[in-house]
């Protein structure tokens, strides 16, 4: 599904990712770990086609594309989505016309005609009760005055309304109360399937308590120096990522 | 000799053209006196008048502009309804070249309203007492070239306590075979405890040439009464519009103003002067523009509380396209007597483009100690981090844009009380924002 290949990239000419290989198979939930400033939240820029990235080498296939040479848009209309670290608030747009226009845009990509108001209605309230969302959220502005939980879980209500092939979720856990984290993992779970993928972005083994990730891999540096699986998660839990930089300074050529 | 010749300035050329046609014209014995304080203030203002400081204006009036009292052609039913300014659900006057066409209008009910046009109202009562007499209009000088030189319009004065259950729509239509200048005055008096709410469209009839329309409404609200005003102002891009409302307000009433500037004109110059007469009055002011291609678009408000305890609200938002400019000036004037004011005021500016400019300025002049007053200005661009979030969810860059310049607009069209104005604002912006 995802193919990362010796993956570069810079902003404002300062070299973040530093050659990233990773490959994601349908079904696979991944997880990203690794100290603050090592790039995870990079890598999710990157992929999702924020333009203050610039990728300076290696490729990234998608689905059999060339993800970096699509648009923000293109990427999210072709099975991408991005769960944002910091959802945007955006005063006067409301929620449920900011939805209708994102799932009719991505259905107008694939050749379908724009949904019809009830069906509409109908998946939104269905996808509501997937994802125990409050529907009082749902005609306010899009994420005006919500609360971080709030804000995280509109969200993944929107990763449930879209479908996509491939969620990256860029620390979704930081920020959630305990109850909060159980209802989007929950929501998250609900939304596995063989034929979609996940890669999560996190700070904290405690997320994969709930989202139980069949790869872990570290992330350092703007590099995967370690890759493994659950119990990979486990270990950074109980030691901290010192004995990893430990491991890789003794690897590195001395400059 | 009628038009201002060639090589001859404005300023020049009027006394002859006055002395002509105007001096001796209908029931209004203040032409003179208004021509001269038209000329003392030095005549059509140039860059260096601070009011005029962003918009040039000279060049209008110039090469054979036609200053004379406009023939009024028949406008039919077919060409009022092809404007495609018809609101459903309100009463309408339609006005040609500033002259009442009472068989294109339907009028509110005469036990709630007199209306007429402005020439045959020199007996009234209210214009005795408030023809020309607002708090600043000496201060303008298009005020005083309109005093001098106004040809008709209306007047409507709606009787107290009557609450006029739909808008009055006014459709001022604008016909010439040249360039020319329109004059229309008009007077609008709600008397105490009287509702009223009026929406104001504009447009040219098969104009040869650009016009340049020279407006004054003033306008009185009494103890305890309402009015709201709305200004659509989409006319068609032969007209070039100075515009001015004078506005007085008594104890306890309620003024709403509504300016709405999506036009193909290429200027539009607007004086908004609110006078805050007796305690407890409650204004607001609403503003939303779009300019576009080499548009100038130009609002001067004013608010002047004069006595304590009023509420003054101000929100006028704007988007900047092309090469256009946009030019904001908001003064509130509180006055030593004026304590516990409420003075608010802001002005948000898009500016999209990287070759569109925008002047704004809010002032605020306090003599009184015990008021609380906020103004503020903004010029900023479309957030790059809600475009992203918008285009990280399928939406195309261009909808994004729309999607988040609606929202900006959002704050002031939510305040629009008339869907059908609503909705034709909504239109005209999505509209231009997409052309």
């Amino acid at each position: 599904m995802l193919d990362i290949k010796n993956l570069h990239a810079a902003v404002e000419g300062n070299a973040i990712l530093k050659g990233i290989n990773l490959t994601v198979k349908p079904g696979e939930v991944h997880a990203i770990m690794g100290p603050n400033g090592s790039g995870k939240s990079s890598l999710a820029s990157v992929l999702a086609g924020r333009e203050s990235y610039e990728v300076t080498e290696g490729s990234v296939d998608f689905l059999g594309k060339d993800l970096l040479d699509m648009s923000p848009e293109v990427r999210a209309r072709e099975g991408l989505f991005l769960a944002f670290q910091y959802p945007v608030e955006i005063p006067g747009v409301s929620n449920i016309n900011f939805l209708k226009t994102a799932v009719n845009e991505i259905r107008a990509y694939h050749g379908q005609p724009p949904m019809q108001a009830k069906a509409f209605l109908d998946m939104l309230k269905s996808k509501q009760k997937l994802m125990e969302f409050d529907a009082n959220l749902m005609n306010r502005s899009l994420n005006e005055g919500f609360s971080g939980g709030e804000k995280k879980r509109n969200d993944i209500f929107q990763m449930a309304m879209l479908e996509p092939k491939l969620a990256i979720m860029d620390e979704t856990d930081s920020g959630l109360d305990i109850d909060a984290l159980r209802i989007v993992s929950a929501g998250v779970n609900k939304l596995r399937s063989k034929d979609n993928a996940f890669i999560m972005i996190t700070h904290y083994q405690r997320l994969l308590e709930y989202i139980v990730p069949d790869f872990v891999h570290v992330l350092y540096n703007g590099r995967i120096v370690k890759s493994g699986t659950k119990e990979l998660a486990l270990e950074l839990e109980e030691k901290g990522y010192d004995w990893l930089k430990e491991d890789i300074r003794l690897e590195e050529p001395v400059q | 000799m009628t038009t201002v010749t060639r090589n001859i300035s404005f300023n020049e050329a009027l006394p002859a053209l006055f002395s002509a046609q105007f001096s001796a014209n209908g029931w209004f014995d203040g032409r003179e006196a208004a021509l001269k304080q038209f000329l003392a203030l030095g005549g059509i203002p140039t860059v260096k008048t601070e009011d005029w400081k962003y918009t040039n204006v000279v060049s209008f009036f110039k090469n054979d502009l036609q200053v004379t009292l406009p023939e009024v052609p028949e406008v039919t039913a077919a060409q009022l309804e092809a404007t495609g300014l018809i609101l459903p659900d309100t009463f309408r006057l339609v006005l040609v070249n500033g002259v009442l066409q009472p068989h294109l209008s339907q009028l509110p009910p005469a036990s709630q309203v007199t209306i007429s046009k402005l020439s045959e109202a020199g007996s009234q009562p209210a214009v005795e007492l408030y023809f020309n007499q607002s708090p600043r209009i000496g201060e303008h000088h298009f005020a005083q070239l309109n005093s001098a030189l106004f040809n008709d319009g209306l007047f409507i004065e709606v009787k107290a306590k009557a609450q006029v259950e739909l808008p009055v729509q006014i459709i001022h239509l604008y016909a010439a075979g040249q360039a020319r200048l329109f004059n229309p005055r008009h007077l609008v008096v709600v008397n105490e405890g009287a509702a009223l709410q009026i929406v104001e469209s504009a447009a040219g009839i098969g104009l040869a040439d650009k016009v340049v329309i020279n407006s004054v409404m003033e306008s009185v609200v009494a103890e305890r009464a309402q009015f709201s005003q709305y200004q659509l102002q989409t006319g068609g891009n032969n007209l070039r519009t100075i515009n001015q409302n004078l506005v007085e307000q008594k104890g306890k009433s309620v003024y709403n103003n509504y300016t709405f500037t999506l036009t193909e004109s290429e200027f539009v110059r607007n004086n908004l002067n609110i006078s805050l007469d007796e305690e407890r009055t409650e204004t607001h002011m609403y503003g939303f523009y779009i300019a576009a291609g080499g548009q100038l678009i130009d609002n001067h408000t004013s608010v002047d509380h004069r006595m304590p305890n009023c509420e003054s609200n101000e929100l006028y938002r704007g988007v900047l396209m092309d090469k256009s400019t946009g030019v904001f000036n908001g003064k509130i004037y509180v006055h030593e007597d004026a304590q516990k004011t409420n003075a608010f005021q802001q002005n948000n500016n898009l500016v999209i483009s990287p070759e569109a400019t925008i002047f704004t300025k809010p002032q605020l002049e306090i003599f009184a100690d015990d008021v609380k007053c906020s103004h503020g200005c903004t010029i900023g661009q479309v957030s790059e981090d809600a475009l992203f979030y918008l285009r990280a969810r399928g939406i195309g860059e261009a909808e994004a844009r729309n999607l988040l310049v609606k929202a900006f607009a959002f704050d002031i069209t939510a305040k629009v009380n008339i869907p059908a104005v609503r909705k034709q604002v909504e239109q005209l912006a999505s509209q231009y924002l997409n052309a």
